[in-house]
């Protein structure tokens, strides 16, 4: 009985998602065509393929707030290789490159320095986005190859390009975290660092490994955005890491580390991405999504620490 | 009587916490409470300070029957509890942590500070404890900081104060210290209920006893009365003998041989010492003789400044936890919680936590072996708990250790430093730890045990290392008195 109970807790996300589904299916029409759930879904796509990132961070026991300026600065620099001629799929590349280093920095940073990952990222929050800005001198990147557009607007199969995308990253994210030896030490590191360390794990390698893997899921983001866009904003993202932040933990994710899926995580960015839908179809303003989507996150979080509570 | 408890009886869900908890406690009188962990004393604690309701039974307060539903109701009638953990704000002083949440308040919400530190320094010079009400509480040690929490529980002027394993994490001398001072509230007519795990402080300060089994009282009597081999048949069930029996074994070539060891951080100085395979070296020392201090530069935690180690005769250099786990050694710390567990991950994630290698190929966790393995070695080391899947956090704390002792077996180490390896944990899972260590020695491994409870050391240790003051103050053999312990522990050697 008290393990079903517990069960029903932890499927709670799962089933808010549900009830938030059927719910705006009754209350707008134009909810359950596909034009809107496809547009739902090239919405979500980049703030789930950054929570993705944020997944692994997080459950490692620290937090990337960079991540927004992050995918403003992969995002610039990959369009502006393609404005420089390079292939798509270069540019695309050379994107999550900038990701993964910038990720890499951090993660070095907060290993050598010994510096609280909260604090070091929110330094490179504002030097990425200072690089970005000064590498386009304030100025957006428009000549970008048409087929670019395909990353984030194209189909394949029926079925938005972005969704095949964000499939096979979860897949990979998820084998990594629960089937590999980076994903058990992630989990280990962040739910109890010294343990780890005493134990022989190499905990500034790994820790480093996984901001760089955050680093790049969010420069795959910055390209996703800026394909959407089909312009390399220097300014874009501002702000994103809150939401990427926000779907972890409403996935379950805690931000002592040690805890967090990707299940849990898509769902999170589900329920956000449904929230600013719903909230744009029932002309429901943006100031007060803002309103719902902050007080969603502290429900979810009260929730889930009721259960913890409970559980021990 | 002060306090009279009847057949209390207490379920959380479908389990029986406390089935016939019986207990009187009159003034004057300092009333051991004995039991196992998840014997049923906290539970019967936490209804007597009115952290939990009682199912049935009666609590009589001075004959009459009191419901307590809060622990401001129990305050209100003047029973306190000290708390075993530190729950002190660290940086705050003395006197702020004393009258913390009950703060002297002129009007507009102003803490006056000065009449605050005046009331703490008459309390403090009351009881006449070595503490200065303007101390900040993170410079105190730890008795200091125990002296603390009592002077928060008695401020009220309570009648009843509840002591929980107050000396468990406390010196011989700071242990004393306590002593003394509930000696002193027992002869104002206080009563004091006294819980411990210790089995060798119980004669210096109890009057009376209970022993709780499986939530219920099996004993209760005048101390005097019984010996502690009946009280330990009590609590457990079984004969003690059993508990520390052990039979001798020839030691076998060194594993860790350490020479002329300094580390200037830790102060420790010289330290030259070899653990030879199958033997249990035990060693004591007063709290900050460095003992702990010496694990942790063997395991490459702290940097040595000069000295040699050598591991199965091989000088090894050992700069990380790392090189030490790679070198074949084990640290089993003294908290387990801060530093041997993740306790939000499953066992059978904390058991292979040391050697993950072992479970995986290129990377890729094979997750049926994994638990396959983690179950295996669970059942041979008697682990309670559900599944493998289990989260370590929600075992018992003798459960929690065999967990860490089963990491480093899974690592198959060679040399294992124990540090404390008893603490917090009741005396049936103590009997197993001794096992386990007793079952790693006749493998062949070497072990190192740092204890501050010298009746283990002396029932367990082949021999026994002292350190005082970062040194090797000396060696003695298996057979050895306390009192040879305590002199080299304490006092200047002759040389």
């Amino acid at each position: 009985m008290k393990i079903k109970a517990g069960l029903a807790q932890r499927l709670l996300p799962f089933l808010s998602l549900i009830v938030l589904f059927v719910a705006l299916s009754i209350a707008s029409p134009y909810f359950l065509t596909a034009n809107n759930l496809t547009s739902v879904v090239r919405q979500t796509a980049v703030f789930n393929t950054m929570a993705l990132g944020m997944t692994i961070v997080i459950i490692s026991g620290g937090i990337d707030l960079s991540v927004g300026s992050v995918l403003g600065l992969s995002g610039l620099v990959g369009t502006m290789a393609l404005e420089a001629g390079s292939p798509v799929i270069l540019g695309v590349l050379v994107g999550v490159g900038v990701g993964a280093t910038c990720g890499f920095l951090n993660g070095l940073l907060v290993t050598r320095l010994r510096i609280p990952p909260f604090v070091v990222t929110l330094g490179a929050m504002g030097i990425y986005r200072g690089v970005a800005l000064i590498f386009s001198n304030g100025l957006p990147v428009h000549k970008i190859p048409p087929a670019f557009s395909f990353l984030g607007d194209g189909s394949l199969l029926g079925v938005p390009f972005v969704l095949w995308m964000l499939v096979i990253c979860a897949v990979a994210v998820h084998i990594v975290l629960e089937h590999t030896r980076l994903g058990r030490y992630a989990f280990a590191i962040g739910s109890n660092r010294v343990a780890s360390l005493y134990a022989g794990i190499p905990v500034d390698f790994h820790m480093t490994a996984v901001y760089a893997i955050g680093g790049a899921l969010t420069g795959l983001a910055g390209m996703i955005e800026a394909s959407r866009l089909m312009t390399g904003q220097p300014t874009a993202g501002q702000g994103y890491e809150l939401q990427a932040i926000a779907a972890v933990v409403i996935g379950g994710g805690s931000l002592n580390g040690g805890e967090g899926s990707v299940v849990g995580t898509l769902i999170g960015a589900f329920i956000m991405g449904l929230l600013s839908n719903g909230a744009d179809l029932l002309n429901i303003s943006n100031s007060w999504q803002q309103v719902v989507i902050g007080s969603v996150i502290i429900l979810a979080v009260t929730l889930d620490e009721v259960r913890k509570r409970r559980a021990v | 009587m002060l306090l009279q408890l009847q057949d209390i009886e207490k379920r959380f869900g479908g389990v029986t916490a406390l089935g016939h908890g019986n207990l009187s406690v009159a003034a004057g009188e300092v009333h051991l409470l004995l039991g196992e962990n998840g014997a049923g004393k906290s539970t019967l604690m936490k209804i007597v300070a009115g952290i939990v309701e009682r199912d049935a039974g009666r609590m009589l307060w001075n004959g009459q029957e009191v419901f307590l539903r809060q622990p401001s109701d129990a305050a209100a009638i003047g029973i306190a509890m000290v708390n075993q953990e530190s729950l002190l704000a660290p940086h705050m002083t003395v006197a702020e942590n004393i009258f913390l949440g009950r703060d002297e308040r002129s009007r507009f919400g102003w803490v006056n500070r000065r009449r605050l530190t005046e009331r703490a320094r008459l309390l403090i010079e009351q009881y006449n404890f070595p503490l200065q009400a303007e101390w900040r509480v993170d410079r105190l040690s730890p008795a200091g900081r125990q002296m603390v929490e009592i002077c928060r529980a008695i401020q009220h002027g309570s009648s009843l104060l509840i002591f929980d394993e107050p000396t468990s994490s406390l010196s011989d001398s700071e242990t004393q210290q306590v002593f003394r001072i509930v000696r002193d509230l027992k002869a104002r007519q206080m009563g004091i209920i006294y819980i411990t795990h210790r089995m060798d402080e119980l004669r210096a300060i109890g009057d009376r006893v209970t022993v709780l089994r499986d939530g219920r009282t099996v004993h209760t009597g005048a101390l005097a009365d019984i010996p502690t081999d009946q009280l330990i048949r009590h609590m457990v069930g079984r004969e003690v003998a059993q508990i520390y029996e052990r039979e001798h074994l020839e030691p076998g070539a060194p594993a860790l041989e350490v020479r002329g060891l300094c580390v200037t951080k830790s102060k420790l100085r010289n330290i030259t010492l070899t653990l030879r395979k199958g033997e249990i070296t035990g060693m004591a020392g007063l709290i900050g003789a460095g003992r702990t201090e010496l694990c942790r530069a063997l395991f490459g935690i702290d940097a040595i400044d000069s000295g040699e180690v050598l591991i199965h005769g091989k000088s090894t250099k050992i700069r990380t936890p790392r090189d030490a786990v790679k070198a074949g050694l084990a640290l089993v710390t003294e908290d387990r919680q801060v530093s041997g567990l993740a306790l939000r991950l499953p066992i059978a994630a904390n058991v292979t936590l040391a050697n993950v290698e072992r479970i995986s190929r290129f990377g890729v966790l094979n997750l049926p072996e994994q638990n396959r393995l983690s179950s295996a070695l669970g059942q041979k080391m008697r682990l309670k708990s559900a599944s493998p899947a289990q989260l370590a956090g929600t075992l018992s704390g003798g459960n929690q250790q065999k967990v860490v002792i089963a990491k480093w077996l899974f690592r198959e180490a060679a040399v294992f430093l124990f540090d404390e390896p008893t603490r917090g944990i009741d005396i049936g899972a103590k009997a197993e730890v001794f096992e386990l260590m007793s079952e790693l020695a006749r493998a062949g491994a070497a072990i190192l045990m740092v204890s501050s409870e010298l009746t283990e050391l002396l029932h367990v240790a082949d021999r026994i290392l002292v350190m005082r003051q970062g040194r090797i103050s000396g060696e003695l053999a298996r057979g050895c008195s306390q009192e040879e312990i305590m002199k080299l522990a304490v006092m200047e050697s002759a040389a």
